[in-house]
């Protein structure tokens, strides 16, 4: 599918708090190295105790409408990807919606498919604009993941948010989606039951018949469907559930590994799960420079990959510059707890 | 204690966005809106008005003893606002401690839950602030 639909404006949120992996690591009894260099981890976002899914998307989506420039009002869908909506029915659409102030002339709904929730709502963005079913829509990945305690999930289990706006008029077109490719199977590799708190997982099972199969087989599918090869790209944005599959990912597929460390932010923030890719493709639109072509593919388990070739054009670089805060800043600004507090933040207690 | 569904529902706008209301006639802004200006009264025109969401620390205070359902954010800090636009408006500072606070301290505004009606009630939102630096 080509289209002429690209992403006008986008933003990105991450929680000023962080835990080091090294400190988990004191408290279950393990080697504090041999997680770092395992899992490519160093130390993970944690949302505030009055953070959510909702809240972190609010605020990424505000930075995303600075960039746009748009009035609020004027976006006709907003979608928002989560597997950690604050509630389990209630919508965090209505909300983000309602704080940006684009209610009630809007469409809106929930999606959740793990880790890939925010980029199967940038697709959906592209066939309402496409078809002129809304002149912009906004596309949302937000989490506060959780992992058990004791869990290797509990090392990368972040938080955070990234929010695109998609629009189709050329002279606000910040990065042409010039294609996306979808591959798709019914894989348990990950998942969480209704009610209960914290998700179950595969272990080995989740990387080669789950993230690998469907990482590599969206983006070749990608490659197939449009012609299109790795040395047409000059960034790689791969799901980045700890901060190595993706590198493996480059090696089995022989890409360029420097064209996906720029997009890697999992080893600082942690796996932002809906956010994760999406945080990664805000990371490098922060730095692409106009004619640039940037590959994303998502991942989510259950399981699904989405794949996007885009172009960055001339627009961009202006453009950026109108978030009132960008990933760096939010990356960089460190409130750190121990372990103790974390389990305060994540209120891992049953008491809390 | 659980508030009235209706009235989080009518303070949404105020709440999420900082939606006001100013007086057309004197120009006067208002947070939280007002229907009547108490200065024009019957002579004031009021309509909406969307407030920037960026001020400066009028006041502050550390909360080291915390109301209902705040008990696990102590200590946090509370500090009256005042907007560029004139209102003054009392809300949690996000983020910091007490010792990073000063007055006239650039704030803005940032969208974060107030109180959660545990274990089944309805999540709270709302604005609360943030240092500038």
């Amino acid at each position: 599918m080509t289209s002429e639909t690209g992403i006008v404006g986008y933003g990105a949120y991450v929680p000023s708090y962080r835990i080091k992996a090294e400190e988990i690591a004191r408290v279950w009894g393990e080697e504090p190295d041999r997680i770092i260099k395992g899992l490519g981890v160093m130390e993970k976002s944690v949302p505030g105790l009055d953070e959510d899914a909702a809240t972190l998307a609010v605020e990424a989506s505000r930075n995303a409408l600075a960039v746009a420039d748009i009035e609020p009002s004027r976006l006709g869908a907003v979608y928002v990807g989560s597997e950690s909506h604050p509630y389990a029915v209630k919508p965090t659409a209505t909300m983000v919606a309602e704080a940006i102030g684009s209610t009630p002339d809007v469409m809106a709904a929930d999606l959740e498919f793990a880790c890939k929730a925010g980029t199967a709502a940038i697709q959906i963005g592209m066939g309402l604009v496409a078809s002129h079913m809304a002149e912009y829509s906004l596309a949302v990945g937000t989490d506060t993941s959780q992992g058990r305690p004791g869990d290797a999930l509990e090392y990368t289990a972040g938080a955070g948010a990234a929010a695109f706006i998609i629009g189709r008029q050329k002279e606000q077109i910040l990065a042409k989606l010039e294609a996306t490719y979808s591959f798709t199977t019914d894989t348990p590799d990950f998942w969480r039951r209704q009610h209960a708190e914290f998700p179950t997982h595969g272990g080995r099972f989740t990387g080669e018949p789950a993230y690998f199969r469907h990482v590599m087989g969206a983006t070749q599918g990608l490659f197939e469907k449009t012609g299109m090869e790795a040395n047409d790209f000059d960034y790689f944005v791969f799901h980045q559930p700890n901060g190595k599959f993706p590198l493996e990912v480059a090696k089995k597929m022989g890409l360029d590994v420097e064209k996906v460390k720029p997009g890697l932010m999992t080893p600082i923030i942690g796996n932002t799960y809906s956010a994760a890719s999406p945080i990664g493709l805000c990371a490098v639109l922060d730095i692409a420079k106009p004619g640039q072509r940037i590959l994303l593919t998502s991942f989510g388990s259950g399981a699904g990959s989405d794949s996007f070739a885009m172009e960055v054009t001339d627009n961009l670089v202006e453009a950026r510059e109108r978030a009132p805060h960008k990933l760096a800043w939010y990356v960089g600004r460190k409130n750190y707890l121990d372990y103790g507090l974390y389990v305060k933040h994540r209120r891992k207690l049953k008491s809390l | 204690m659980a508030e009235n569904i209706a009235i989080t529902w009518r303070r949404i706008p105020e709440r999420y966005r900082l939606a006001g209301t100013q007086c057309t006639t004197c120009k006067t802004k208002f947070f939280p809106p007002r229907k009547i200006c108490s200065t024009c009264r019957r002579k004031g025109k009021i309509e909406s008005f969307q407030f920037s969401g960026k001020g400066e620390i009028y006041s502050f205070s550390g909360v080291h003893s915390a109301p209902a359902g705040l008990e696990l954010e102590i200590p946090y800090v509370l500090a009256i606002v005042q907007l560029v636009e004139g209102p003054k408006v009392t809300a949690q500072i996000v983020d910091c401690t007490e010792n990073m606070v000063k007055f006239k301290d650039k704030v803005e505004f940032v969208f974060r839950k107030i109180r959660s009606d545990d274990p089944e009630g309805l999540i709270h939102y709302g604005y609360k602030f943030r240092l500038v630096k």
